[in-house]
This record gives structure tokens, C-alpha cells and sequence, in this order.
């Protein structure tokens, strides 16, 4: 049956903005973004909004809808509590260029400063799915940087100059846990990441909409990779003894 | 566009302090919960630590996990030397108490619910200035490991123990009491949270960028899939096993006060 849902959707640029209001007939299996599609197409022409796929895999409808970040793709609109209007706001950790759309472009010059996918010389290009199956998971990101928007070290504290962000160490693990990658990244991760601003409360992990375990499976081994290398003097020693 | 020296102009959305958010959920319920539930698990050790007299955790074969493997009965002249309020507990303790202090899954509890740093995803926080694990005193957690070493070696104590608990007159006179039981459950429960620790996954093969070069290697990658499998429900396995350390000591100082009958099983 259809039904008449309210929404509050921010509108505004970086000058400032408010909460506008807008009323929609929703339907059943509707998303948010189909709202904001329906809001776009019958009352607000000019509502700013970014997304490509509607299918959660190109990672551009990243929002707050009821002050949690999320893809609003993914986001049905029977899941949210009825009785009050839905709150669409854009990602509060970047910055605004109009109504839902934020500029990501910060996470595109970090990317710049990992070393890419290095072969082996030499190597053998074949590897077993025992060696695939842990790079895989990280495969899986679609780039919508709501671990970026969610992280309290971006969102709360602008450490932006000196850590790299979750969606980072992803990347950074994948690398470094590449089976047929040689290069070293672990002196970057130390001193350059900040993966010591980590302070492993898993919000990353929790708005993932590709269930990636950023803290478990990329941060944390990131973290005791740098131990090994620069806090743990047994590890060190085995180190030069065996020459590994 | 960003500047590209990463410094970010302030969203118009932004508003600070502590509890600032829009969301509408009950998101303040984990971190008071957390509280709750480490203040009452951490503070019955605690008490049971400072109670100071080892005879309370004993009865018969069975021996309280928080006196346990006993130190001042191997060493009882290293009592003489140490401050009245050390009690015998306290010399163990330390090694488990720094392992869960140190363990990833308690930093984000603890991080959250006792310093709100954040108590919540997308929430403020009360703190302006913030260094994270990047120095001291919360770069000390990377000592994580030598916890996690000492922690198997105790837990080894605590397997013979519950064992032990198991006879009565003799390791061929087998009785099993309630509290074998209890002590059996002590070492399986802490078993699985020990040995789903992200450092031992870590040490175990985790650090390893090829699991299939050689044998040695597949026989880690088995390891790692192991700890992996347990480490998937550290949460889990970290209060379970919180909840039951209190819960056998405490049945232990009842029984040997005699407040409680241990009743004979088979």
C-alpha cells in the first residue's frame, strides 16, 4: 500500500544551509535514495545528489540518514522508524559542495602516497586460494569512504594531514599482505599512516556495507606488523639471527 | 576542491561536544552496559584480589583461578619482602589483569565506554586534544603480546587444575564434584578467549604473506584458520570467560566457608 512518509533532507552549500522538509508516497521495498530520486523528480529539481549504481557497489550515494552514515541505497525505508520524518544529511567529515554531495577528493591524494602493486622479480605468477582468500575480503571495498566519514580521528579531530583513514589501511593491508607483492610499506604505515591514531573502536567495521572487518582483518595485523618491525625487541633480534 | 595539504574546511554541519549527534537511536545503551559489566566483573576480582587470604580459594582439590598457579606456596618467603597490602593474589593477577587491559577487544570496550573516546559511532566527544596509541602512556599497548605469552602459561596452570579437580584422595580416585565442573568451564572459556587473540593470530601466521611456500607454512595457515575461527567471537569469548573467573571464585569461597554444599556429581 502506498504511503506518505516525511523526510527533512539537508539543503544548502558550504556557506551554510537547513533541514528542508518534503513529503513523498513511498512504496514497498523502497530505499531512501528512490526518496530522494521521487523528491528530486517531483519537488526539488535543483537537490544535489550523488550516485551511480543504486545497487551498493559504486559506493557514491554515501549519506546520514538518521544521523548514521550510510549508502542510501541500501538503506529501506521499512528499516527506519515510521512515526518520525527520515533525516538525510550528507557525509559531515568532508567538505560540502551542495545538499548531499561532499568533496571526497582528500581520500583520492592519500591514495597517491601508498606505493603501488610491486611484483616479484622474477616470480612465479601462480598462487594458491589459501593465499587469495585474506586479500580478497579487502577487494571487496567500493570506495564510499563512509569508514572515512564515521573514523573519529577524521571526523572529531581533522587529523587529516598525518592519518591516512581506514579506508587506507585496507588498501595498505592488502598490499602488504600480497603474496606476490616485494615492496615494503611497514615504515609508511608507521610514521606516515598514523595507524597509531587507531584506537580500534570499530566504527569503520560497523558501517561497512560490504561487511569488510577493516579493524580485525586490516588494521589490527597492520598494527602487530609494526610492532614486530618497531616495539618488539625479541621479534627484532629473531629478526637478525635468522635473517627474515 | 581539498587543500591538498590534507587540511580540511569544516563541513557547516559541524557541531562539537560531547554527545553531539543526530542520531536517534539508543546509542548511549553498549557503552553503559560495557560499564556496568566491567565495573561488576573487574571489580568482584578486585575485591577478591585485595581479600588477601589464599585459604578462601581452596577447597579440597579445587583451587580458585585467582590464586592460581600459587606463587607464595612455591616462593612463601617473597611474601616477607612485599608491602601488607600485596595479597598472594596479586602476584598472579597482574599477568592475566595486563592481558585483558592490553587485549584489542577490551581497548575498544574501555576506549568507548570509560573514556567515550568516541562513546559512540558518529557522537561527539568530550575531548579536543587526542593522540591516540602514538605515545605514552596508550603506546604501552603494544606490549600486548608478552601478556598474551604469560596468559598461555598461566591458562596451562589453570587446565591442570581443572583436572586436578577431577580427584580426591589420589589422581587414580576420580570424583567429580559441581565445582570439577566449574573449574573445567574456567579453563575451557578462557582457553577460547585466549586463544582467539589478535596477537596470537598474528605470531601464529597471520604475519606471514604466504601461507603456501611450505609445509610449515600450510600447517599456520591451519593455526591461523584455528585462531581465526575463535578470534571471530572474542566479544564473546572475553566476557564469557570474565564473567566465569568471578563466577568460580566466588563458588569456591562459598563452598570452603561452607555457606554452599558441593554436591557430588558422579
Amino acid at each position: 500500500m502506498p504511503e506518505q512518509r516525511s523526510f527533512r533532507v539537508f539543503r544548502g552549500d558550504a556557506g551554510g544551509g537547513q533541514m528542508k522538509e518534503y513529503t513523498v508516497e513511498t512504496g514497498p521495498g523502497m530505499v531512501v535514495l528512490d526518496a530522494v530520486h521521487q523528491i528530486q523528480a517531483t519537488q526539488a529539481p535543483d537537490l544535489a545528489v550523488r550516485w551511480n549504481c543504486k545497487a551498493a557497489k559504486c559506493g557514491s550515494c554515501s549519506a546520514e540518514v538518521n544521523g548514521k552514515p550510510k549508502l542510501m541505497c541500501k538503506t529501506r525505508l521499512d528499516d527506519l522508524p515510521a512515526d518520525r520524518p527520515v533525516e538525510v544529511r550528507p557525509m559531515r567529515t568532508f567538505p560540502l559542495i551542495k545538499d548531499l554531495v561532499t568533496d571526497v577528493s582528500w581520500n583520492y591524494e592519500v591514495n597517491k602516497k601508498i606505493p603501488p602493486f610491486t611484483p616479484k622479480p622474477n616470480g612465479e605468477w601462480r598462487w594458491m586460494q589459501e593465499d587469495v582468500d585474506r586479500v580478497q575480503e579487502f577487494r571487496k571495498c567500493i570506495e564510499c569512504f563512509l569508514c572515512q566519514n564515521v573514523c573519529h580521528v577524521l571526523r572529531e579531530h581533522q587529523k587529516q594531514p598525518e592519518f591516512f583513514g581506514p579506508r587506507f589501511f585496507v588498501r595498505l593491508a592488502a598490499l602488504e599482505m600480497h603474496p606476490m607483492d616485494a615492496a615494503d610499506r611497514l615504515d609508511l604505515t608507521h610514521r606516515q599512516s598514523g595507524v597509531g591514531y587507531c584506537n580500534i573502536t570499530k566504527c569503520c567495521t560497523e558501517v561497512c556495507p560490504e561487511d569488510i572487518h577493516i579493524t580485525d582483518n586490516a588494521i589490527i595485523p597492520l598494527k602487530e606488523r609494526v610492532v614486530d618491525r618497531f616495539y618488539d625487541p625479541v621479534r627484532r633480534l629473531l629478526r637478525k639471527l635468522f635473517r627474515r | 576542491m581539498s587543500d591538498p595539504s590534507g587540511a580540511q574546511a569544516r563541513n557547516p554541519l559541524y557541531r562539537a561536544g560531547f554527545a553531539v549527534t543526530e542520531r536517534r537511536d539508543l546509542w548511549w545503551m553498549e557503552p553503559l552496559l560495557t560499564v556496568l559489566g566491567l565495573g561488576v566483573g573487574f571489580g568482584y576480582l578486585t575485591w577478591a584480589a585485595f581479600l588477601g587470604n589464599p585459604e578462601h580459594g581452596h577447597y579440597g582439590p579445587y583451587l580458585s583461578p585467582v590464586y592460581s598457579p600459587p606463587v607464595y606456596e612455591w616462593f612463601p618467603s617473597i611474601m616477607t619482602y612485599l608491602p601488607a597490602f600485596v595479597s598472594p593474589a596479586l602476584l598472579i593477577l597482574w599477568a592475566p589483569g595486563g592481558f585483558r587491559a592490553t587485549c584489542y577487544y577490551y581497548r575498544k570496550a574501555y576506549y568507548r565506554s570509560f573514556f567515550l573516546n568516541p562513546a559512540s559511532c558518529a557522537v561527539g566527544k568530550p575531548w579536543e586534544k587526542y593522540c591516540g596509541e602514538t605515545e605514552f602512556p596508550l603506546v604501552v599497548q603494544n606490549i600486548h603480546r608478552y601478556f598474551m605469552y604469560l596468559a598461555v602459561v598461566i591458562l596451562a596452570f589453570l587446565w591442570y587444575d581443572a583436572l586436578k579437580a577431577f580427584t580426591r584422595d589420589g589422581p587414580k580416585d576420580y570424583v567429580a564434584g559441581a565445582g570439577s565442573v566449574v573449574l573445567l568451564l574456567n579453563a575451557v572459556f578462557l582457553s577460547l578467549y585466549t586463544l582467539g587473540c589478535h596477537s596470537l593470530r598474528h605470531l601464529i601466521g597471520g604475519y606471514l604473506d604466504c601461507f603456501s611456500t611450505c609445509p610449515t607454512s600450510k600447517l599456520r595457515h591451519t593455526a591461523w584458520g584455528g585462531v581465526t575461527c575463535l578470534n571471530e567471537r572474542h566479544m564473546l569469548w572475553a566476557w564469557v570467560s570474565l564473567g566465569w573467573v568471578g563466577f568460580t571464585d566466588l563458588y569456591i569461597r562459598l563452598v570452603s566457608s561452607g555457606r554452599l554444599a558441593d554436591p557430588v556429581l558422579f
